[in-house]
């Protein structure tokens, strides 16, 4: 890969010697009632003519901020404090407003996070692709309906002409996506700022996507600015790094060597956290060190791997602990008048579950995965198939039976911020199920919270906060306190990992995995995500359009995928192939 | 959609005979005579008495009554008043008046709040947006009658721009001041709920990412930020036409216009049955065609609400 490094450097000597884009000192801070808060601190950086240049780093980082500032779309209070910001040699920072909306989508194109919110859902399609071009270009009328559909099919949707008329909640995240970024390149801009462009989507689209935007851009000349929080990603996608803590650039360099050898503490945890299909399954050392588990690294831990591997084996001789056996669920969607529309949301599904396993379900959205899990916890009724927990068909459980059960299989959701009540304390609400079980007295209630909270790793005083003081992590450890709160034998964990950073995700995984060996839990995980599976999972059941299409063991599916979509997932993991330096 | 419509009408039957009913009764059982509260302290023959009972179907059992009314209703003869005039001439000279004063109102209010609304909102936290909340609140918490009387000695009075009544025939140009009145408090809450739509439409993604589109600043804010914020601010002026459509007794008590609220008023104090439910059966059917056309209008407002159930 040192040919890449070579020819951007080759490229910078030979032809402009000024980059296109030059951020000196910039700070960048928001006014809020406790007076300025800084949030970029300081930032320096530089991208060359067609190259690509990645921001890497946590929420909070200032890396959005700082693509914000370049062509001041900063929200709210934000203000450019100091520094300067040179876009062909111009100060942008010195601009008026009238010239900044020159430079915006002519000169500098943008394309947002979400694509779910970031087209008006009042709006048709066209008119909104149409508006951008008339006012980056003299096209008017049907010119300019003949260019949205122009735009709209390089960016890869091919049946344009009969879509002008639909509405984004018409379109998948994957369109909407190319649609933003159709508008983004709609004017040849010299800059395109792609902040976190697919982090909103599946593993597959976000590849499609991002080999799309890659070649339109390379054939167009457009330097690329990308935001991202994936160091994968990043790699993959760009030539230049730059990588930003606490609103400061701490690394920077060509992708390659920064991966290969970073230098700065916080890189080194970034590029150790980052999950790849190198990694293996955690394993928890609670004899050795358990202060400071040695996680990722894949040496040195051969005993522990060896016993735990028995350990394993051992419990896995045993029976299922849930057994499912043929489920199919149908959905009836309702259409026009009386008649229905049915949908096999799951079809025809069977795995088990051995006690003290982890077993994963994996697949993109819409493939049933998150159903299963729905079942399997009794939130929904089964349509056919037979789900068995501990031998007893779950079928018919009513009233304490299955009061009984759901004090045994408990689930973790995905969203830390919308599963916990804003208006309860972290005490409350991890005292709420004891409660509604009728555990114990309002002493003992208080003793088990403080003993979650240590389980979870965080301190007795966190009991009085309140969810909107904390992290999205800490959140997520308070959900699982929560879930453990009436000693379940089963944990359902529907992508509870998937909304965090990838530090924290880490951690919350290691988290996981010591209470597993510690309490025996078994766990049931569903995720779209193959790089955490490999991390976490004993066995995997690979989910598509309802059907488990491949089912072996974790090592099984990773070093020799059978089944053509496994294949695909796999080559669809960001930075799957590179050799991480750890 | 049209599927959508006309359910919503069909629904408007058992709607419009439910409420007739209801009322009849009411009215029905209002207590004290109406016969002979008409003759005060000095009662005719028992005989001319029991006439007058006859002849508005009075001695007759309560269904029975209210079938007589219901059978009249569907071939046009609504009744008449204890006076002797057709229920239909009375609504013919009210609702005229009183649609005149509402779709004056309604403009003003709408115009006039949707327009300081979306200042306010665009101008979060200055002197413009400031003045407005002052204003609204006090607009809201200051009683109609006390805003009407201080309307009519400035203008009327102080200034002679207007006539402190309305004459009977009740034309536009009169009307103009007790449509303020009465639309003073509407505006309060149009413009808070414009202010709090723009200012949350303002920080949305996709308010932004027009931005960077590169769109000038009037086109950010008319096409992407007000359609918008219009949604809750029209189901608003939607409920607002059905309650001014019927009426407002304190309004026209003021400016002594003989719109619908007085007439309807007067007839339940004399406790004539047929004049109250006819005018109720009138209102019900405004109530829910406003209902509808504010249904309708949101689906026009956002696209992601479909009828097609």
């Amino acid at each position: 890969m040192t040919e890449t490094v070579t020819e951007t450097v080759g490229q910078n000597t030979n032809g402009a010697h000024t980059p296109l884009l030059q951020i000196t000192n910039l700070e960048v801070g928001f006014q809020t009632q406790r007076g300025l808060v800084p949030a970029v601190r300081g930032v320096s950086l530089s991208l060359y003519a067609g190259q690509t240049l990645a921001i890497v780093g946590e929420s909070g980082s200032g890396k959005t901020t700082t693509a914000q500032a370049i062509i001041n779309l900063l929200a709210g209070t934000g203000k450019i404090t100091a520094g300067e910001i040179l876009f062909e040699g111009r100060d942008l920072t010195q601009l008026s407003a009238n010239e900044m909306q020159a430079v915006r989508g002519r000169q500098i194109g943008y394309v947002p996070q979400d694509p779910m919110s970031n087209l008006n859902p009042v709006w048709n399609i066209g008119y909104q692709v149409e508006e951008a071009i008339k006012s980056n270009s003299g096209l008017r009328g049907r010119d300019a309906r003949q260019r949205t559909i122009e735009v709209l099919k390089e960016a890869g949707l091919s049946d344009a002409e009969d879509r002008l008329k639909q509405f984004p909640h018409q379109f998948s995240g994957g369109m909407r996506q190319r649609v933003l970024i159709g508008i983004g390149l709609s004017a040849r801009p010299k800059l395109l700022i792609a902040d976190e462009p697919t982090s909103a989507l599946d593993v597959t689209v976000q590849r499609q996507i991002l080999d799309h935007l890659a070649t339109l851009t390379r054939d167009y000349g457009t330097s690329v600015l990308f935001i991202t929080h994936d160091l994968g990603l990043a790699a993959e996608r760009a030539e230049q790094l730059v990588v930003m803590y606490q609103g400061k650039v701490v690394e920077s360099g060509p992708s390659q060597e920064i991966l290969a050898d970073p230098q700065h503490p916080y890189t080194q945890r970034l590029v150790a956290a980052a999950p790849s299909l190198a990694s293996r399954r955690i394993q928890a050392k609670k004899n050795e060190d358990a202060a400071a588990p040695a996680i990722f690294s894949a040496g040195g831990t051969d005993t522990a791997l060896i016993r735990r591997a028995t350990d394993r084996e051992l419990a896995a001789s045993g029976t299922d602990l849930i057994s499912v056996v043929g489920i199919t669920k149908m959905y009836r969607i309702r259409k026009s008048g009386l008649k229905y529309d049915e949908l096999l949301a799951v079809n025809d599904v069977s795995f088990g579950v051995k006690k003290g396993t982890t077993t994963a379900i994996v697949g993109e959205s819409g493939s049933g995965k998150s159903t299963v899990a729905k079942l399997i916890l009794q939130l929904e009724n089964t349509t056919s198939g037979r789900i068995e927990f501990d031998g007893r068909d779950l079928a018919g459980l009513k009233g304490r039976e299955l009061l009984n059960f759901r004090r045994r299989v408990q689930p973790v959701f995905q969203d830390p911020y919308g599963s916990l009540d804003p208006q309860y304390n972290v005490g409350n609400t991890i005292a709420e199920p004891l409660l509604a079980h009728k555990v114990g007295s309002s002493k003992e209630r208080q003793k088990r919270v403080l003993e979650l909270l240590d389980q979870v790793s965080l301190p007795a005083a966190t009991q009085f906060r309140y969810p909107s003081e904390l992290s999205g992590g800490q959140r997520q450890r308070i959900a699982i306190a929560r879930a453990l709160a009436l000693k379940p034998d089963v944990l359902v964990l529907d992508e509870a990992v998937s909304a965090l950073d990838v530090l924290v995700q880490g951690q919350i995984l290691n988290l996981l995995t010591e209470l597993q060996s510690e309490l025996g839990l078994t766990y049931l995980f569903i995720t779209h995500d193959l790089a955490v599976v490999r991390l976490v999972a004993d066995n995997v059941c690979v989910m598509q359009k309802g059907r488990i299409v491949e089912a072996a063991s974790t090592d099984d599916v990773f070093d020799n995928p059978r089944e053509l979509y496994t294949q695909e997932l796999l080559a669809a993991i960001p930075g799957a192939h590179f050799e991480f330096g750890r | 959609m049209l599927w959508y419509t006309g359910k919503r009408l069909l629904q408007m039957i058992p709607v419009f005979f439910g409420a007739t009913f209801l009322i009849y009764f009411m009215v029905f059982s209002l207590p004290g005579d109406p016969i002979a509260a008409l003759f005060g302290d000095h009662p005719p023959s028992p005989a001319v008495i029991e006439q007058i009972r006859a002849e508005y179907n009075l001695d007759e059992p309560f269904f029975v009554q209210y079938l007589i009314y219901i059978g009249g209703f569907f071939q046009g003869d609504l009744g008449t008043t204890y006076s002797g005039r057709a229920v239909s001439d009375v609504m013919a000279a009210a609702f005229p008046i009183t649609a005149r004063l509402a779709l004056l109102a309604l403009a003003m209010e709408a115009v006039a709040g949707i327009f300081v609304g979306l200042v306010a909102g665009l101008r979060k936290g200055k002197f413009f947006d400031a003045s407005a909340l002052v204003v609204s609140l006090l607009l809201i918490s200051v009683p109609t009658f006390v805003i009407g009387f201080v309307l009519q000695y400035v203008f009327a009075i102080n200034l002679g721009w207007a006539r402190t009544t309305v004459s009977g025939a009740a034309p536009w140009s009169e009307l103009i001041l007790p449509a303020l009145v009465l639309a003073s408090v509407s505006f309060a809450y149009i413009v808070r709920l414009t202010r709090a739509s723009v200012s949350d439409n303002l920080s949305a993604d996709f308010v932004r990412t027009a931005t960077a589109k590169g769109l000038s600043r009037p086109r950010v804010v008319t096409v992407h930020v007000l359609r918008n914020s219009l949604v809750p601010v029209v189901t608003f002026l939607g409920v607002d036409l059905g309650s001014l459509m019927v009426g407002a007794i304190v309004t026209e008590g003021i400016f002594n216009i003989n719109g619908v609220g007085g007439t309807v008023f007067k007839a339940i104090r004399l406790g004539e049955g047929p004049t109250v439910v006819s005018f109720i059966a009138v209102m019900v059917v405004i109530f829910v065609v406003a209902n509808l056309l504010v249904d309708l209008l949101y689906a026009a407002l956002d696209p992601r609400i479909r009828y097609a159930k």
